[in-house]
């Protein structure tokens, strides 16, 4: 599996635009397809590493989710990211890559914590670094840092 | 050629209108100032030797012996919260030694005078932090070392941080520094100790001798 051959093979994929930048393969994925395309990096691109998961706030254009697969044999490192729809709504959803890359537990469960991303089938989605007793998503940009915490802030 | 005066481009800003000054006093003033625990029959019986003629002697000398005893024997507990527990470890250590002031690290609340406080305090923290402290048996005393204990330091503005450990409990001595050299904390450290050794019955904590130069 080389570079090229793994972007020949990404652009045939339904809902799957590869940008023609150089490493990373950087793979812009529609929601509905995010977990057949994580499906695919696995399987066939053999990207069986899976770094890290991470969401990005555009404010008004919404939250993309980030996640990064290598497959470490072949020295392919592929970024997939999703733009998520529900602009407005409190709670945005995504569908759960844990069936596929079991090390996106608990990213997915920080990017719930920080975000408020809904993912959908997570085995045990709930906050993992901040107390059970906190209010709101503080990456979110529409969080304020000097929310009130009474009784410390 | 015409000079102008400079016109200030940021206002000067008034010290009772800074927001988070503010906080702080709001902070101190919601908090009561309970003093140290005593227990009321010591205190009746000292009380009646220091009414006695003569007796007045005898309580000072040995409010004086018991200050002695206290600040010969400081035990911090060993409770480390970020990189300045590097520095108090380095402290505790050989080259600093502060086990010749009587200090022993201790890793028991139960058993400890002193709370170093060593480190960023989260809000997730706060609570844990405050039960260490109310775990020490009084009187007891809290040492503030670095910018992030004394008041949020460069993590102030962070949606996690709590805003200066005495928010949370009263502090006896602040340390300055990011993080403070071990000659530094050795330094509060010494302070402390003389604060110890004016320590009174009153209630009130004491203030330390003022530095003639």
């Amino acid at each position: 599996m080389t570079a090229e051959r793994a972007r020949e093979l990404l652009a045939t994929v339904p809902g799957v635009t590869v940008a023609p930048t150089p490493s990373p393969i950087v793979v812009q994925v529609a929601t509905e397809q995010w977990r057949d395309v994580a499906r695919y990096a696995r399987e066939t691109l053999g990207c069986t590493f899976f770094s890290f998961l991470t969401a990005i706030d555009w404010k008004t254009d919404g939250l993309e989710i980030v996640a990064w697969v290598d497959n470490l044999d072949a020295k392919l490192s592929v970024e997939l990211r999703t733009r998520l729809s529900g602009l407005g709504a409190d709670q945005p959803t995504c569908p759960s890559i844990v069936p596929i890359y079991r090390g996106a537990n608990w990213m997915e469960r920080e990017c719930f914590d920080m975000f408020g991303v809904q993912f959908v089938d997570h085995p045990d989605l709930r906050r993992i670094l901040l107390g059970d007793d906190w209010q709101g998503h503080p990456l979110l940009k529409s969080y304020a840092v000097d929310t009130p915490h009474p009784p410390y802030r | 050629m015409e000079i102008k005066p400079p016109v200030p481009q940021v206002p000067v800003p008034i010290w009772k209108n800074i927001k988070d000054l503010q906080e702080w006093e709001e902070r101190h003033q919601r908090r009561p100032e309970t003093g140290d625990k005593h227990s009321s029959f010591f205190e009746q019986a000292t009380e009646g030797i220091h009414s006695f003629p003569g007796g007045f002697a005898l309580t000072t000398v040995a409010d004086g012996f018991f200050n002695w005893a206290r600040k010969s024997s400081v035990w911090p507990v060993s409770f480390g919260l970020a990189c300045c527990a590097i520095e108090m470890m380095a402290t505790f250590a050989s080259r600093f030694d502060v086990e010749r002031l009587g200090m022993v690290p201790w890793a028991s609340p139960r058993h400890s005078d002193l709370m170093i406080v060593s480190g960023t305090v989260t809000i997730k923290m706060a609570p844990m932090l405050e039960r260490i402290y109310d775990q020490m048996p009084d009187p007891k005393w809290v040492v503030s070392m670095g910018s992030c204990a004394n008041s949020g330091g460069p993590f102030r503005h962070g949606y996690h941080v709590v805003k200066g450990v005495d928010r949370v409990v009263p502090v006896d001595v602040y340390v300055p520094g990011c993080p403070p050299p071990p000659e530094s904390l050795l330094n509060g450290l010494l302070l402390l100790q003389d604060q110890i050794s004016h320590f009174r019955r009153t209630g009130a904590r004491a203030a330390p001798t003022p530095k003639v130069d």
